[in-house]
C-alpha cells in the first residue's frame, strides 16, 4: 500500500468519525452513528497494519500485534457486556485512563525510537510534542484513575483540600516546565530521565487535581478528562506526524470541552472554579448569612404517596443520583407504566448534572425501557411544574433546591434548578435528612406542599407499585 | 409647506386621510392644508366643516396634486377614473406621498413613483416598535375592522347575543369563536363580549392567552403535549400534528358555535385555510361566518370576497372594506396616525426625511426616487410570532400594550450593552490568537503547519458537530468518543517496527493492548446503550 492510499484511508476514517458524532444528534440516527465509528476504526487499523507491512513489518511484528490486539478486544467486549448501567461513569473513567496511559507509552516509545532523524527547529518541535503529549497523557491517566476510585467509592468523594493547593499545582507545573527545558537540551537519549520525572510529577498533579473535586462535580470532571484524552491523542498525532490521530484527538477534545462547558453552565459555575476544586470552600462566609429555614418536615407514607400519584392527572418524576445508587430505575419504569395505564400523564424531568456523568439518568431510564420521548430536559419541562399535580423526587437534592433561586447568599445561588416546588404537591424520596454534595440545607423539604418519604428508594418504590396495582 | 388631501378614488372607499379635526392638528404643526372638494363627504365630513377648520378647498384634483408639497392618502395611488390618468402622474416631480403602499405587492407602483423622483412613506411599513405605536395605522384599522366584523355578524345573525330569561322563555347566549387574537381578533372579542355573547378565541401563540383572557374570552388550548411529541425531530412533527389538532378543534367548535370570526392574515401571502367546506356545512342554520381575510383569499373555503351570501343556511360575510364601513371613525384614527408621523418628520419647520430616525427610516420606501425598501436591517424586536403564525400583523394588543411593548427596547438595550462588552473581550482574544499565529508562522517549519491546519479545522468541525448532540445522548457520546480516541493504537502500531523486545516495541505493544480494550469496550457499550433507547 502506498502512502497515498494510506492517507486516503485516513481521510475516509476521519469522515466516518465525524459522521459518527453527528449521528448522535438524535436517537433515531444514533445507532447508525456508532456503526460509522466502528467502520472508521476498522478502516484506520487495517490500513495502518497493511501499510506498516509494506515498510518492513515481519512475522514477529505481526505476531506481537496480534498478541496485543486480540486480548484487548476480548477484555473490552467482556467489560462492555458485563458493566451495569449504573456503573457507566466508572467504565468511562477507566477507559479514559487507558487512553491517557497509551498516550504516555506511545510518547516515551517514540522518544526512544525516533521514526526519522530530525534536525534544527523540527527536532525541537518534535521533542516539545512528545513532552506535551506525555504530560497531558499522564494527567489524564492518573486523574481518570482517581475519578474511577471516587465513583467506585474506593476513595472518599469529599474534596481533598490540601493547604496551599493552588501553589502546589503551580509548583508542579513549573517543575514540569523546567524539566522540559532540560529535556530539550539533552543529547541522545539523555532526555529520558527528565521525561520520566516529569511523567511522575504529572501523575501526581493529575491525582491532586481530581482529589480536590467533590462528588457532585463528577460530571464536569468526567467530561474534562474526556477532553484531555482527546488532546493527548492529538499530541500523539503531532509527534507521529499522523493526521488521523490529530483529527480524532481534536474531535474528542472539543467534544469533551463542550460537555464540560454544558455541565458548568448547568451548575452556574465557572470552569476554572470546578477544575481548581473545593466546592463551597471559597464561599465560606455564605452559610452564616444564608437564610435560616423555618417550618416542619411533613413525613408521609407509602400508601398516601400511592394515593397522591393515583389521583393526579399530571405527574413529573425527577430522578437524581439516589435513584442510580438504589438501582431503582426498573421500579420507576414499572410505576410509570402502571400510572400510564391509569390514565396519568407521566413525564420525567432531568437536570443536566443529575447523576455522575452527562446523560447518566437518560441511560438508566433507557435501560429500564422508559420511552425517551417522555424524558425531558430541565429547560423543556421547568415551565410545566405549576400545572403539575404531583412531583416525585427520587434521590435528588441540590438540583431541586429552591434556595438557588430564592436565596442570593446560598452557595448554589444562580444555579438553574428543577422548580418542583411550584407544583401542587411534591413527594421527596430520600434516605434521610442529610444534605447533598453542596452541603447546604434544602428549604424544599420544609415547604407546605412537600412531603418526605424516607427510606431506601427501591423498597419504597416497590411498595408504591404494590399499592397502585 | 402645503399638505394636500385628495378624494379617495378606489371604488367604495369612504375614508379620507384627514378630518376637520386632524386638519387642525396639521395646521398646528405649521402646515397649510389643501383638500379636494367633497373628499370627506363619504365619511360624513362636509366641505363646510373643512372650511371652518381653515382648510383651503380645491375643486380640481389636478391643481390640488400639483400645488401640494406633501400628499396624504389612504389607498395606494391608482388610476384616477375621472381624469383617466394614474394618480402617480398627478404627483408633482420630486413630491412627497404618504399613504398605504404595500411595497411588497406593488412593484410597478414603486417604479412609477421612482420615475417621478418621489419621496414615499408607506403607512404599512411603519416599524412595529413601541415608539411608533401612535403611527401604526395597520393596528388602528385592524381595531376598527375587528369591531365592525362583530357588528356585521350581529346584523346577519337573527338571534340575541346575550342570554336572557324572559316571560316568553329562555334565550341562550350566542357563542362566538374568534380565530386569531391579533389586534383585530382582540377588538372582535371585546365587541362580542360587550354584546353579551360567550366568546372563545384561538391563537397559535400561547403567549396571547393572557390578553385573550383579559378581554373576558375563553382561550382554547391545543392539548398536543399529550399525544407524545418528543425531543427528536421535534419541530417538524409538531407542526404537522399541530395543524391537524388545530383543524380538529375547529371542526369540533364549528358544530357548537353560532358565529365564527377569522382574522388569520399573513401580509403578502395567501391567508391560511382554517374553516373548510365541511365545517361550514356542519354549522347550525342561521350561523354566521365573518372572514376578515377575504381579501387575501380567505380563511374559509367558501368565502366570496366582497360578498355576503348564504351557503347552506350559513351567512358567509366576505367583506373586504370593514374599516371603510366605519369611515368617520377610521378617518379620524388614520388622520391622527398621519399627524403623528408628520410630527415625527419634524413638522413644517424642520421637515426632514431623517434616516437616523428608525421609524422614519422604516416607513420610507422611496427617497427622491431612490428605492429604500426594504430597510437595511430588521427593526429591533420584531414580534417573533409574526412570521411563525397566521396572524394579522399584530403589535402588542391595544388593551395592554405596556408590558410587552416596554420590555422590548429595554431588553434590546441591555443585550446591546452586553454584546458590546463581549466584543471587546473577543477582540483581545482575537489579537492574542493573531500574535500567536504570527509567532508560529515565523518559527515553525511547513510540515508542522500542515498538521496544525488539520488540527485547528478538526477542532472546529468537532465544535459544530457536538453542539447538535441531544443532551440525553451525552453518555453514549462520551463512550463513542472514548472508543475513537483509542485510535491512539495506530501510534502504537507504528512503534512496533523496531527490534523485537526493544523498549520501544514493548511499550508500543502495551499501548496497543489497552487502546484496543478502549476501542472494543467503548463501541460495544455504546451499542448496548443505544439499543435501550426506544420510543
Amino acid at each position: 500500500m502506498t502512502s497515498s492510499l494510506l492517507t486516503v484511508s485516513y481521510i475516509g476514517s476521519s469522515a466516518m468519525f465525524i459522521l459518527s458524532l453527528s449521528g448522535l444528534s438524535n436517537q433515531e440516527s444514533a445507532r447508525r452513528g456508532n456503526l460509522y465509528g466502528i467502520i472508521g476504526m476498522i478502516l484506520a487499523i487495517v490500513a495502518t497494519t497493511v501499510a506498516v507491512g509494506m515498510s518492513g513489518f515481519g512475522l514477529s511484528e505481526y505476531g506481537t500485534l496480534a498478541i496485543a490486539v486480540l486480548p484487548g478486544i476480548v477484555i473490552g467486549a467482556i467489560v462492555a457486556a458485563r458493566v451495569a448501567m449504573t456503573s457507566m461513569p466508572e467504565l468511562v473513567a477507566i477507559l479514559h485512563s487507558f487512553v491517557g496511559a497509551a498516550a504516555v507509552l506511545v510518547g516515551i516509545a517514540n522518544y526512544l525510537a525516533p521514526a526519522q532523524p530530525l534536525t534544527g527547529v523540527e527536532a525541537v518541535i518534535h521533542e516539545v510534542e512528545i513532552f506535551v503529549g506525555v504530560f497531558i497523557g499522564a494527567i489524564t491517566f492518573s486523574g481518570s484513575v482517581v475519578a474511577f476510585g471516587k465513583l467506585r467509592a474506593w476513595l472518599p468523594s469529599k474534596p481533598l483540600l490540601l493547604p496551599a493547593r493552588h501553589w502546589l499545582n503551580l509548583g508542579m507545573l513549573g517543575a514540569s516546565i523546567s524539566l522540559g527545558s532540560g529535556f530539550l537540551s539533552a543529547e541522545g537519549y539523555d532526555g529520558l530521565t527528565p521525561l520520566l520525572i516529569m511523567t511522575a510529577i504529572a501523575i501526581v498533579l493529575g491525582v491532586h487535581l481530581v482529589m480536590a473535586i467533590g462528588g457532585a462535580d463528577m460530571p464536569v470532571v468526567i467530561s474534562m478528562l474526556n477532553s484531555y484524552s482527546g488532546w493527548a491523542a492529538a499530541a500523539a498525532g503531532f509527534m507521529l506526524s499522523n493526521d488521523l490521530l490529530i483529527i480524532t484527538g481534536a474531535l474528542v477534545g472539543s467534544s469533551g470541552a463542550i460537555l464540560s462547558y454544558i455541565m458548568c453552565k448547568a451548575m452556574n459555575r465557572s470552569f476554572i472554579s470546578v477544575i481548581l476544586g473545593g466546592f463551597g470552600a471559597d464561599s465560606g462566609a455564605a452559610p452564616a448569612t444564608a437564610t435560616k429555614i423555618e417550618g416542619d418536615v411533613h413525613q408521609t407514607t407509602v400508601e398516601s404517596t400511592a394515593q397522591t400519584l393515583r389521583n393526579a392527572k399530571n405527574v413529573i418524576i425527577v430522578p437524581g443520583y439516589g435513584m442510580a445508587v438504589a438501582q431503582a430505575q426498573h421500579s420507576v419504569s414499572e410505576i410509570t407504566k402502571t400510572l400510564q395505564g391509569l390514565g396519568v400523564n407521566v413525564r420525567f424531568g432531568i437536570h443536566p448534572v443529575a447523576g455522575r456523568m452527562p446523560g447518566h439518568m437518560n441511560v438508566l431510564l433507557a435501560e429500564a425501557k422508559v420511552p425517551y420521548d417522555i424524558v425531558l430536559e430541565m429547560d423543556e419541562i421547568n415551565a410545566d411544574f405549576p400545572e403539575t399535580d404531583a412531583v416525585l423526587v427520587i434521590g435528588a437534592n441540590d438540583t431541586v433546591n429552591p434556595s438557588a433561586i430564592e436565596d442570593p447568599h446560598s452557595a448554589i445561588a444562580g444555579m438553574p434548578v428543577m422548580e418542583v416546588w411550584k407544583s401542587h404537591k411534591t413527594v421527596v424520596m430520600k434516605r434521610g435528612m442529610a444534605s447533598g454534595y453542596a452541603g447546604i440545607e434544602n428549604p424544599l423539604f420544609y415547604k407546605e406542599n412537600t412531603e418526605m418519604l424516607f427510606g431506601d428508594a427501591k423498597k419504597n418504590l416497590d411498595a408504591i407499585l404494590g399499592h397502585l396495582r | 409647506m402645503k399638505i394636500g388631501i385628495p378624494k379617495e378614488v378606489y371604488p367604495g372607499e369612504c375614508r379620507v386621510a384627514a378630518t376637520p379635526d386632524t386638519a387642525k392638528r396639521l395646521q398646528k404643526l405649521g402646515f397649510e392644508v389643501l383638500i379636494e372638494a367633497g373628499a370627506g363627504k363619504a365619511a360624513n365630513f362636509s366641505d363646510a366643516a373643512y372650511a371652518q377648520a381653515s382648510c383651503e378647498l380645491v375643486a380640481d384634483p389636478l391643481t390640488l396634486w400639483s400645488e401640494s408639497d406633501v400628499m396624504i392618502k389612504v389607498r395606494p395611488p391608482m388610476l384616477h377614473p375621472e381624469l383617466d390618468k394614474p394618480e402617480v402622474f398627478l404627483l408633482r416631480e420630486g413630491g412627497t406621498l404618504i399613504s398605504f403602499v404595500y411595497p411588497a405587492q406593488n412593484h410597478e407602483l414603486l417604479e412609477d413613483l421612482a420615475d417621478r423622483k418621489a419621496t414615499v412613506l408607506a403607512m404599512d411599513a411603519v416599524p412595529r416598535i413601541t415608539r411608533a405605536q401612535k403611527m401604526d395605522a395597520l393596528s388602528s384599522m385592524a381595531n376598527i375592522a375587528g369591531y365592525r366584523a362583530v357588528i356585521e355578524a350581529a346584523s346577519h345573525f337573527d338571534r340575541f347575543f346575550p342570554g336572557q330569561i324572559t316571560a316568553a322563555g329562555k334565550v341562550p347566549p350566542a357563542k362566538v369563536l374568534v380565530i386569531g387574537a391579533g389586534v383585530a381578533g382582540l377588538a372582535a372579542i371585546g365587541a362580542a363580549k360587550n354584546l353579551g355573547a360567550i366568546v372563545r378565541a384561538f391563537d397559535t401563540r400561547p403567549v396571547v392567552k393572557e390578553q385573550v383572557e383579559s378581554m373576558g374570552a375563553e382561550f382554547l388550548m391545543l392539548d398536543f403535549k399529550e399525544d407524545g411529541t418528543g425531543q427528536g425531530g421535534y419541530a417538524k412533527v409538531m407542526s404537522e400534528e399541530f395543524i391537524q389538532a388545530e383543524m380538529a378543534l375547529f371542526a369540533e367548535q364549528a358544530k357548537e358555535v353560532d358565529i365564527i370570526i377569522t382574522t388569520a392574515l399573513i401580509p403578502g401571502v395567501k391567508a391560511p385555510l382554517l374553516i373548510t367546506r365541511e365545517m361550514v356545512e356542519s354549522m347550525k342554520e342561521g350561523s354566521v361566518v365573518v372572514d376578515m381575510a377575504a381579501e387575501q383569499g380567505g380563511n374559509c373555503e367558501v368565502t366570496k370576497p366582497q360578498e355576503v351570501y348564504r351557503y347552506n343556511g350559513v351567512t358567509i360575510v366576505g367583506l373586504t372594506d370593514l374599516p371603510s364601513r366605519m369611515a368617520q371613525q377610521a378617518s379620524q384614527l388614520y388622520g391622527t396616525n398621519l399627524c403623528h408621523l408628520l410630527d415625527e418628520l419634524g413638522g413644517n419647520e424642520n421637515f426632514k426625511i431623517d434616516f437616523e430616525n428608525e421609524v422614519v427610516r422604516g416607513a420610507t420606501v422611496l427617497r427622491n426616487g431612490e428605492v429604500t425598501w426594504p430597510p437595511p436591517k430588521p427593526q429591533p424586536a420584531p414580534q417573533p410570532a409574526q412570521s411563525a403564525t397566521p396572524q394579522p400583523v399584530a403589535p402588542p394588543a391595544p388593551p395592554k400594550p405596556e408590558p410587552i411593548a416596554t420590555t422590548h427596547p429595554a431588553a434590546h438595550a441591555k443585550h446591546k450593552d452586553k454584546s458590546h462588552h463581549r466584543s471587546h473581550k473577543d477582540l483581545v482574544w482575537l489579537m492574542l490568537a493573531g500574535v500567536a499565529l504570527i509567532g508560529i508562522g515565523i518559527g515553525a517549519p511547513p510540515s508542522f503547519l500542515s498538521h496544525l491546519t488539520v488540527f485547528v479545522l478538526a477542532i472546529f468541525v468537532g465544535w459544530q458537530v457536538i453542539w447538535n448532540v441531544t443532551p440525553s445522548l451525552h453518555t453514549p457520546l462520551m463512550s463513542v468518543t472514548n472508543a475513537i480516541s483509542g485510535i491512539i493504537i495506530v501510534g502504537g502500531i507504528l512503534q512496533l517496527s523496531g527490534a523485537p523486545f526493544s523498549a520501544t516495541a514493548i511499550l508500543g505493544a502495551i499501548a496497543i493492548l489497552i487502546g484496543t480494550i478502549n476501542i472494543s469496550g467503548g463501541f460495544l457499550v455504546t451499542q448496548r446503550m443505544l439499543k435501550m433507547f426506544q420510543k
